[in-house]
């Protein structure tokens, strides 16, 4: 051991943080329904959030259904497969990956990791949760209202998402906006908790700086997400009002059927700036509890430290700060100044240096480690291939003059579906794996899972990779049908087939997913408390599952960072983070 | 936004980010425990008011972005504004009254400067639907302009804020009429006057906006972007 500033041998007394009052339930329905405890919380955020997404991927079935097979489905006419389009992006974006990343994975692990209680304002998390089912069922109801969803695309630009002729012009663009500014409302009650959580309740000797790292990127991408939410409240309010009131935020004067609409003056290149500035600080919302996520799998499932943790947290918290300034690079074609242009693809390119750094360092941290290749290791490791090569078409698309001739072509579509489809996803299912067995005391069937991932990965390559190439043929996204065209050659047609069938197979092992969910709470194997073998704080409780309140009497006390795996000369190949320092342990304190 | 950053920025450098946490092995002293640590209900508000600061910071954009528009005809303001300005003030003040009767103890002091922060604050938004009733009887509907859509949105929000505030101030009276000790009172009370003081700021803020005193400030942001 290297000097240290202060003495390791004296002894403290248990935390004595602050603690949080906790509230008792009292009954069936305070303990499982209206819960305040975090973790029942997440659980329900986790399904509601799967749920929905199931929606999306049915949704995705029937756009590939029609893109491979165009004229084959009659009952998916034009305006259907906007409204696919559009309900699939609005719900995996932000009703299935934001909620499940920061309401799932955030209110299941930010108490456990950092030594909690519980959330610090626990009936506030509740309500959060409340107000975000409200929003699902708003846009749940969208399917059901005359006219159905709306068929925008996900951005609802102006001033095509209120006009006539765009599907769901009635109620559909109505409720998807009150949807949206709900779940602003709802994930701002989480928000709050988050951070304080973070800022507030760490346990005795939980510094900063010893975090997991999957704290740092939840912290971090709500913090993003507080600031960057605000701007799409205000898109979504300006834009309700001018649908329902007419004003003219956004809509200039135009002739709608031939007739000179209600509508003057409006810019909806304010929209776009709005939209994007919320939409591209979107991209790392999603992206940091990944990176955080991704960063605690590799370490524990190579028995190895983290290379580098204190690039990792500056990595996270630069890329968190500058994704703030790069929003205008998805407005390329919208005719903005060349100055502006030139602007943000530096601070476009700029960001690629963080992002590199990490998968630099979990590269370095797999070297030479003790790679054991379990299910979750496995989503770990496609992950990083996927953001990599995802990362890099976003290299070329940053560039202005690259950008230029491939937007709104199957490229971009291919692009952001590695970056944050993709890769956020095998993000999400590494995660389950990881602490199923913490959530319900059982492990996951490792075969099932094996079979989910291989058939996951390879068939979303599959589906993805031939995708590029059609982009650059110059086949456009958001169309029904491509019809006869001089630049798409036929082959192009069989490959757009392979795709979906591809498609529909990865389609069915998400259901063999669900199923090894639902089995494994019953019949899987038991798991003990620790089966990993990993030393962060939330493997060390008491109970598995945890019990209310997280920790027995006292709450731990955190002696070293969470990484310490494969220590030379210490007797296990892992030192849980609460662990005592041998000088300690000597004296009579006990882990 | 800048201020956020700034904020960030600040506290990010107080936090020993240049801690090599693989050497340290041990108890480390947290920084918190050496200072009174802040209660996790005033963190909270401090992030939320960051939220709605930044709310109020996109609408100013928005504002400002299309305030240069040749379509863009200013509103008259009406001169009730300037009074229910003056309302808000009282009702800042009347709240901070309050927090320092809290801190003194003095329990009627509380309820009377609770009491009337809350009606000066209703009398402020009775005094803004009113000022709305002049613009419409004169012909400034929310939809023959945008800068009339702009005025009523931008006063909607930040009433909407005021209104969440009053439920906020509410259960404090309550609380303090059913005799809740002195320290929860006292913190609760401190919130709200934090809370009002920063509507009364971004208030101002939007009046100096909406009357178009910042106009030339604006145009030299513009001027600075382009």
């Amino acid at each position: 051991m290297v000097d240290i500033p202060f003495d390791t041998t004296a002894g403290v007394a248990p935390a004595e943080v602050a603690e949080v009052e906790l509230y008792h339930p009292r009954s069936w329905w305070t303990r499982y329904v209206f819960s305040q405890d975090a973790k029942v919380i997440a659980i329900q955020y986790s399904i509601t959030a799967m749920s929905i997404g199931m929606v999306a991927l049915v949704l995705s079935w029937l756009m590939r259904l029609q893109l491979g097979f165009p004229g084959t489905f009659s009952f998916i006419d034009p305006n259907q497969y906007l409204q696919f389009i559009t309900m699939h992006g609005m719900i995996m974006v932000i009703y299935l990956l934001t909620a499940l990343f920061l309401g799932g994975f955030g209110n299941y692990l930010i108490p456990l990791m950092v030594g909690a209680r519980d959330m610090v304002f626990p009936y506030v998390n509740m309500l959060s949760y409340w107000v975000y089912l409200l929003a699902v069922l708003v846009l749940t109801a969208t399917f059901f209202v005359p006219g159905g969803p709306t068929g925008a695309g996900w951005t609802l630009y102006p001033p095509q998402a209120i006009l006539s002729g765009t599907p769901g012009q009635d109620w559909g663009i109505a409720l998807m906006l009150a949807s949206l500014i709900l779940f602003i409302i709802g994930f701002t009650m989480g928000g709050l908790n988050y951070v304080v959580t973070v800022l507030q309740a760490r346990t005795r000797g939980m510094t900063l700086m010893r975090m997991p790292l999957t704290v740092w990127g939840i912290f971090t991408a709500t913090v993003m997400a507080l600031l960057a939410f605000p701007a799409l409240f205000v898109a979504s309010v300006m834009l309700l009002l001018d649908r329902l009131l007419g004003t003219s935020f956004f809509m200039p004067a135009l002739v709608e059927m031939g007739q000179l609409s209600k509508y003057g003056g409006g810019s909806p290149i304010l929209f776009q700036h709005l939209f994007w500035f919320f939409g591209h600080p979107e991209v790392y919302i999603v992206a940091l509890p990944a990176f955080g996520i991704i960063s605690d799998l590799i370490s524990v499932h190579a028995r190895k430290n983290i290379f580098g943790y204190r690039m990792m947290v500056w990595a996270i918290v630069g890329i968190g700060a500058l994704s703030f300034v790069v929003w205008a690079h998805h407005m390329y074609v919208s005719g903005m100044h060349p100055y502006f242009g030139f602007f943000f693809a530096t601070t476009t390119l700029i960001i690629a240096i963080p992002t590199a750094i990490k998968v630099y360092n979990w590269v370095l941290t797999l070297w030479r480690g003790d790679i054991h290749l379990t299910v979750p290791m496995l989503f770990a490791l496609a992950f990083i291939i996927t953001f990599v090569n995802g990362g890099l078409t976003g290299l070329f698309l940053g560039n202005v003059v690259v950008d230029v001739p491939l937007s709104d072509t199957m490229f971009v579509v291919a692009h952001f579906h590695m970056v944050m489809g993709i890769a956020p996803i095998m993000a999400v299912f590494g995660g389950i794996y990881h602490w199923y067995p913490k959530v319900t005391g059982r492990m996951l069937d490792d075969v099932l899972g094996k079979f989910h991932f291989w058939v996951s990965f390879l068939g979303a390559y599959a589906v993805f990779f031939p995708m590029h190439y059609l982009g650059l043929l110059g086949m456009p996204r958001r169309y029904h049908d491509i019809g006869e065209t001089s630049f798409i050659p036929a082959s192009a047609h069989d490959l757009n087939a392979f795709m979906s069938v591809a498609a529909l197979i990865v389609g069915f092992a998400q259901l063999v997913f669900l199923f090894n969910l639902i089995w494994s709470l019953f019949k899987g194997k038991e798991s003990g408390g620790n089966p990993w073998g990993a030393a962060s704080l939330e493997w060390q409780t008491p109970e598995t599952p945890p019990g209310h309140g997280n920790w027995g009497k006292e709450l731990p006390i955190v002696y070293r960072w969470a990484y310490d795996y494969s220590v030379p000369g210490a007797a296990r190949d892992f030192v849980p983070q609460n662990e005592p320092p041998a000088g300690l342990l000597a004296q009579g304190a006990h882990p | 936004m800048a201020g956020i950053a700034a904020i960030a920025g600040w506290w990010l450098s107080q936090q020993r980010l240049g801690a090599k946490p693989w050497l340290e092995e041990g108890v480390i002293v947290d920084f918190r425990e050496g200072t009174p640590s802040l209660p996790p209900a005033k963190i909270g508000l401090g992030v939320f008011l960051a939220v709605v600061g930044s709310l109020f910071a996109l609408f100013i954009s928005a504002y400002s972005m299309r305030m240069n528009m040749v379509d863009w005809r200013a509103l008259p303001v009406p001169r009730l504004l300037w009074f229910n300005t003056g309302v808000l003030v009282t009702s800042s003040i009347a709240l901070q009254w309050a927090h320092m009767a809290a801190r003194r103890n003095d329990l009627d002091g509380v309820i009377i400067g609770l009491c009337a922060g809350g009606a000066s604050a209703l009398i402020f938004l009775v005094g803004q639907l009113l000022a709305w009733r002049q613009l419409s009887l004169t012909g400034y509907f929310v939809t023959s302009n945008p800068a009339n859509s702009f005025f009523y949105l931008i006063t909607a929000v930040h009433g909407l804020h005021l209104i969440g505030g009053l439920v906020a101030l509410g259960r404090t009276i309550a609380k303090v009429w059913r005799g809740a000790e002195m320290t929860q009172v006292r913190l609760s009370v401190e919130l709200c006057a934090i809370y009002w003081h920063f509507l009364l700021l971004v208030w101002l803020v939007l009046l100096a906006l909406l009357t178009g005193w910042t106009d030339n400030f604006v145009d030299i942001c513009r001027q600075l972007f382009t």
